[in-house]
């Protein structure tokens, strides 16, 4: 844990929460499709928290993110509440898209998270556009561009990286790299290194420890300044661990990664284990407050996850609505499709 | 006051009109500034508008395409300049999987207000992937409207309405039409989407025609006029909206249909307004509707074949003397 002390308390205790935030809501989002109750899958982000809130612990709401199909935990971090995220999973007519997106396309849009998406590396290009929308603009908002290491192998990210650094955007590109491309070690997908590829188009490039949320934050809230200046684009290489498989039903995965490699990972570099021991040895909160926390965060998702479950769904008029804008309904736009 | 102008002109005055009206307007595309595209469609706007919103980009159409949806859903209005028609295959995830469908799948909270202007039309000699006219394919995927222009007047009407629409709108521009001209009036206009446009008026049998393919129909009508046959015509505009009802009053009228689009025939946009007017007015007809489209085979380089594979004025001719006689154009 790298040990700067440059923030006040208060931002120590809402990243701690944030990420304790984001275990509670996937731990509940597996146990909701463990019991069969959620329609579809959906992929943990759990192991990677310190990623999501280093990061957006650097933005403000102005600021943009593009998501992932492993999204829940940047949406938490950009700022959701759990209502509205587990309506969303449920497919309630009270979640952020209204049942529409489900967990692939979890996003509070009002805290500028531009969506998470389902194609693997699909948002590079929205990212770097609405960099590019920022300069155009002359708004100073910075995006982020969170993927996965898998999607290193898209060549969008390549064209866009190029335009990015050719007209000095202002994005910082993401790579969670969390070992495995799906069901594939990242050693088998990804010749090279990852910073190299972006280097090779002039853009500054860095590793970090994703699991050392202080490290992510510190980091990042240099590159965001950098950006508002003109600097970027930037690329940053964070090395993470995805706890759980690819998605919640790849349970047997032993002919990938061994139980040991998650029991080490989970033991020895858990990132919110191990931000709550530095604020214990910082004495910023104490055992007791930690465990209170916990508690609390843990009741709240609870709560959450019981009233989505109550939660009507959307009624059934509105499956043709939202296709376009500004039209009420799709269908009658369309020509009379309905005969 | 009305002048003449080329379709050319009317598309480059369309964006000038709209980005000086609206500063959130830019173009992005490959070779749209200095040279102003292949076509010098664009000459002129660099020097207005300046490189900060006529913006060059390499040769990545995925890259351009993805950066103007993420620009469109923070605030920007870009128009995307894709040099030809063909290339929508390489940015169809962005397109199809993106931009069309962010508005629903974010439950009506993000929008993407993005023009993609491209073009269509063979008999260029250009050969199979320079000369496709692929507007079917996009007509298919919901979320995304589709303008195809039949002449000058139209080009910058529909053109100026997609660009203030808050949705992913394509737009085909027929390559070869870039120099014909039409009256266009001196003051501003807009062509509203789904108003088809009833461009001959006739008893007989209904042309249903797009793009470029109603230059033919009215060729093709003029020939039936000389035989006592009146054709009407009607150009859609839109294929998404479409006009349904204009066309099913014609088809009402007339009793008989023939449906003209450039692109392939089979599962094409001719296949699609065909089985609306089979479906709707299948009581009021008294011949089959017939689909006139490009011949299903990739677009050959050889004059001498390539011109057997598009709908022509005399084919069309021939089809609705027939159809009006009441002989069958395939064995019942």
């Amino acid at each position: 844990m790298s040990d700067t002390r440059t923030h006040n308390t208060e931002d120590y205790l809402r990243m701690y929460k944030q990420m304790v935030r984001i275990r509670a809501f996937e731990d509940n989002a597996n146990q909701l499709y463990l019991s069969a109750k959620m329609p579809g899958l959906t992929h943990m982000y759990s192991g990677q928290e310190a990623v999501a809130v280093g990061i957006c612990e650097a933005l403000t709401d102005e600021d943009r993110i593009t998501s992932t199909h492993r999204g829940h935990g940047h949406c938490v971090a950009k700022g959701a509440e759990f209502k509205a995220m587990f309506c969303e999973l449920l497919g309630k007519a009270e979640g952020y898209c209204r049942g529409k997106g489900g967990s692939m396309h979890i996003a509070d849009q009002s805290h500028g998270n531009l969506g998470a998406n389902a194609i693997v590396g699909g948002s590079m290009g929205i990212a770097t556009g609405a960099a590019l929308s920022a300069k155009h603009l002359g708004q100073d908002f910075v995006t982020v561009c969170f993927f996965g290491d898998g999607a290193t192998a898209q060549g969008l990210w390549y064209e866009v990286m190029n335009m990015a650094a050719l007209w000095k955007l202002p994005v910082i590109y993401a790579c969670e790299n969390n070992g495995y491309s799906e069901y594939t070690k990242t050693e088998e997908i990804a010749a090279g290194s990852l910073t190299a590829r972006a280097e090779a188009f002039g853009i500054e490039a860095f590793e970090v420890d994703g699991q050392d949320v202080l490290a992510v934050n510190d980091l990042t809230t240099q590159l965001v300044e950098r950006c508002r200046k003109g600097e970027g684009p930037f690329f940053i290489e964070l090395k993470t661990y995805r706890y759980h498989g690819h998605h919640v039903g790849d349970i047997n995965r032993d002919y990938y990664r061994s139980k040991d490699e998650e029991a080490e990972w989970k033991t020895v570099r858990d990132p919110i284990t191990n931000f709550g021991k530095w604020l214990e040895d910082e004495k910023i909160l104490s055992a007791d407050e930690l465990v209170a926390i916990n508690n609390e965060i843990k009741a709240e998702a609870e709560a959450a996850v019981e009233y989505a479950l109550n939660a009507p769904y959307p009624d059934t008029s509105e499956v043709d609505m939202h296709v376009f804008a500004g039209v009420d309904h799709a269908l009658d736009y369309l020509g009379g499709a309905r005969g | 006051m009305t002048r003449e102008i080329t379709f050319s002109k009317a598309v480059n005055e369309a964006i000038a009109e709209e980005m000086r009206r609206d500063p959130t307007v830019f173009l992005i595309g490959e070779d749209v500034a200095e040279a102003g595209t292949p076509f010098k469609v664009l000459s002129g706007l660099v020097e207005e508008f300046g490189t900060d919103r006529v913006i060059d980009t390499p040769i990545s159409e995925p890259g351009f395409m993805g950066m103007a949806v993420g620009a469109a859903m923070t605030e920007s209005r870009p128009i995307v300049d894709l040099m030809f028609g063909d290339f929508i295959y390489l940015v169809m995830d962005q397109l199809c999987n993106q931009a069309a469908k962010t508005h629903y799948m974010s439950g009506g909270k993000l929008k993407v207000p993005l023009v993609l202007r491209t073009n269509m039309g063979a008999t260029r000699r250009s050969a199979a992937q320079h000369s496709q006219s692929l507007q079917a394919i996009v007509a298919h995927i919901p979320g995304l409207k589709v303008a195809m222009p039949s002449s000058a007047y139209e080009a910058k009407g529909l053109l100026k309405t997609a660009i203030r629409d808050d949705n992913p709108v394509v737009i085909f521009e027929d390559k070869l039409m870039y120099q014909d001209k039409a009256l266009v009036p001196e003051e501003e206009y807009l062509i509203p989407f789904g108003q088809a446009n009833v461009k001959r008026e006739g008893r007989d049998i209904t042309l249903v025609a797009t793009s470029s393919m109603v230059q033919v129909a009215e060729e093709a009508a003029d020939a039936l006029a000389k035989d006592g046959i009146s054709a009407e015509i009607i150009d859609p505009r839109t294929i998404v909206p479409l006009d349904e009802e204009t066309i099913l009053n014609s088809v009402r009228k007339t009793s008989r249909a023939i449906v003209i689009d450039e692109g392939h025939q089979s599962y094409g946009v001719t296949a699609e307004i065909a089985a609306r007017i089979s479906e709707k007015a299948f009581y009021h007809l008294d011949a089959p509707v017939i689909r006139m489209g490009a011949m299903d085979v990739p677009v050959p380089f050889s004059p001498a074949l390539e011109d057997l594979t598009v709908p022509t004025a005399s084919g069309v001719a021939d089809n609705a003397r027939k159809i009006c006689r009441g002989e069958l154009l395939h064995a019942a």
